[in-house]
């Protein structure tokens, strides 16, 4: 570094920049809100439901083990897609009735299997968490992920 | 240890590493569960383990970040800190939040979204114990000199406190919750955190090399404003697959790749003074931390994040075992190491005696460093197997799990020798203080007596 450059120099740009660069990423943060509320995601079909159930993923803390939309932990099975995965789309009720027996069954309690816990989940809550789960499969990620697998 | 009040780091220091032990015994635990899954899957279910094990990760960074400050603030400023009892005091109430916030976990009382699940009143108390912090060490800054580090490490912990706040918005649209979780996570640990990293980087480097201040604090303003430039919008590259616009996939790119260039400025920087002082401090495990946490943060966030970065690669390898690598890296080489570093600097001083234990010490470095790196071997290659079996194959999670078993064991001798070399380091650090003396000097002190 030349004795040219300054250490006031190096100052301003630093803070200058930073200011700079955060300012745009807040102006594209504004962009991106009006575009995830209108166009990526299903306004007219985020009920209350919908909103209850995501509350059913928070409170059993679903996140750390599995992922969704590809955050999370990662030992378990993505979810963002697992109302694709168990047909939901063409049979939505079949898919209810599918993970109703699945949260019921749980723990699978078999050795050398990676066992998911039992919550104790009502009927409603599962039904308001399969809500959430069928709202979230149909968010437009980019045609993210790659497979059906998840 | 110029100022007496620089002591309450030694208090901070101390629950930093117990929580530090916390998080690597739940660490093992975890990596067990991988391996052998029935392990207490009723009593501890994988969940509750995994939320122990990165909030006290988090915490206990936090901890010694606030221990640093109060260890450095003083010396940079030349004046005692404004109130070390209001520092205890802080100490105290963040502890008895995390402790609280650990035991509530495990009787499932959470919230639920990854990293913040601590339940609201221990945010409130979060954010309490923040400005108690600011307030704090922002009245010592301004009744003593203002250096370039002080500045920097204060901008960098406002900025913590600042985006923290976000953490307290949940809205029901999950693609919003998950842009605004970003403002915490991501411009906590690729933005303000790399402030306080480079501050605490560039003051071990003039006193352990004695290099002119003025360099270095030039060197200091270039690292942080090449994070900042590149790691704002490097945000965008969370903002691939959550329903965010497509734009961000040339903007994350683009910034997040720039975001390697700060981590291989403070390994030129690190170097470029020990190499230029010529000068050999005493403290030789303080230096190998310090010189080891520029390098490992370079290839752990530096590397391994570029390694998947670039938005066509990362519509494959996302939330693989590829994202778990570069995470435990990451931290370890950024932030974990920062802290060994800062702490195994500053305790001969805290505790009085000339620098002690150095051959454990710097065991332990090769030890917890081997182990992560080899920990991050494996889940790499973990990682790159699932992706082609899972994104490209198609084949269902758990069958490709059965698949990489194998890594996973790997993964947990990795973890293995982590916890040992943490157990040794904790000994050095706090066991019986032993003077390590060059053969030359102990043995002319015997001829004398």
């Amino acid at each position: 570094m030349t004795e040219r450059f300054t250490k006031a120099a190096a100052r301003n740009i630093f803070y200058g920049g930073s200011l700079f660069f955060f300012a745009t990423f807040i102006a594209l943060t504004a962009l991106s809100h009006n575009y995830v509320v209108n166009t990526s995601t299903d306004k007219k079909t985020l009920s209350e439901a919908v909103v209850r159930g995501k509350h059913v993923w928070e409170k059993n803390s679903c996140i750390n083990c599995h992922t969704l939309l590809g955050e999370g932990a990662y030992f378990a099975p993505e979810l963002g897609n697992v109302w694709l995965r168990y047909g939901g789309d063409k049979d939505p009720e079949g898919a209810v009735m599918a993970l109703k027996s699945w949260m019921a069954a749980q723990p699978s309690g078999i050795e050398g299997r990676r066992q998911m816990p039992q919550f104790h989940l009502t009927e409603g809550e599962v039904e308001d968490l399969a809500a959430f789960l069928e709202w979230t499969s149909r968010i437009n990620t980019q045609n993210w992920p790659p497979k059906l697998s998840g | 240890m110029k100022y007496e009040s620089q002591k309450v780091a030694l208090y901070y220091f101390a629950a930093a590493m117990g929580l530090f032990g916390v998080q690597i015994l739940v660490g093992l635990l975890a990596g067990t569960v991988y391996v052998l899954p029935n392990t207490l899957s009723e009593l501890l279910p994988f969940n509750i383990i995994r939320m122990i094990h990165t909030n006290a990760l988090i915490v206990w960074l936090l901890i010694g970040f606030f221990g640093a400050a109060y260890y450095l603030v003083p010396e940079e400023a030349e004046t005692e800190l404004h109130s070390p009892k209001l520092a205890l005091i802080q100490l105290g109430l963040f502890v008895f939040g995390a402790l609280a916030a650990v035991v509530g976990y495990v009787f499932r009382i959470h919230e639920g979204r990854e990293f913040l699940e601590q339940p609201l009143w221990i945010k409130a108390a979060i954010v309490v114990v923040a400005l108690m912090f600011l307030y704090n060490i922002t009245l010592t800054v301004l009744k003593g000199r203002r250096t370039v580090i002080t500045n920097i490490l204060l901008v960098g912990m406002w900025g913590i406190a600042v985006f923290f706040l976000f953490s307290f918005y949940n809205p029901g649209n999950l693609s919003l919750d998950k842009m605004y979780w970003w403002y915490v996570v991501h411009l906590w640990v690729e933005g303000v955190w790399e402030l306080v990293l480079a501050s605490i980087l560039a003051f071990l480097m003039i006193k352990m090399t004695g290099v002119d201040r003025e360099v270095v604090e030039k060197w200091l303003y270039a690292m942080v404003g090449l994070a900042l430039f590149s790691g704002i919008l490097g945000t965008g590259h969370h903002y691939y697959w959550i329903g965010t616009p497509g734009y961000w996939q040339w903007i994350g790119s683009l910034f997040s790749t720039l975001e390697v260039a700060p981590f291989f400025t403070m390994v030129v920087f690190a170097f470029m003074m020990v190499w230029k002082s010529g000068r050999r401090h005493p403290n030789k495990a303080a230096m190998l931390w310090s010189l080891g946490c520029a390098v490992f943060a370079f290839f752990g966030a530096g590397l391994w994040g570029f390694l998947h970065t670039l938005a066509p690669i990362n519509y494959y390898t996302h939330g693989t075992q590829v994202t778990a690598a570069h995470g435990h890296l990451a931290f370890y080489g950024a932030y974990a190491m920062i802290n060994l570093a800062i702490i195994t600097y500053a305790m001969p001083y805290l505790r009085g005696r000339a620098p002690y234990n150095q051959t454990l010490n710097i065991w332990s470095f090769w030890l917890m460093s081997g182990g992560m790196a080899f920990m991050t071997f494996a889940l790499t290659a973990a990682g790159i197997v699932q992706t082609h079996l899972q994104r490209v194959m198609g084949l269902g999670y758990m069958e490709v799990q059965e698949q990489i078993a194998m890594f996973y064991w790997l993964r947990l001798g990795g973890g293995v020798a982590v916890g040992i070399g943490m157990l040794v380091y904790l000994y050095a650090i706090f066991g019986p203080a032993r003077e390590d003396r060059p053969v030359a000097i102990a043995g002319g002190m015997q001829a004398a007596e």
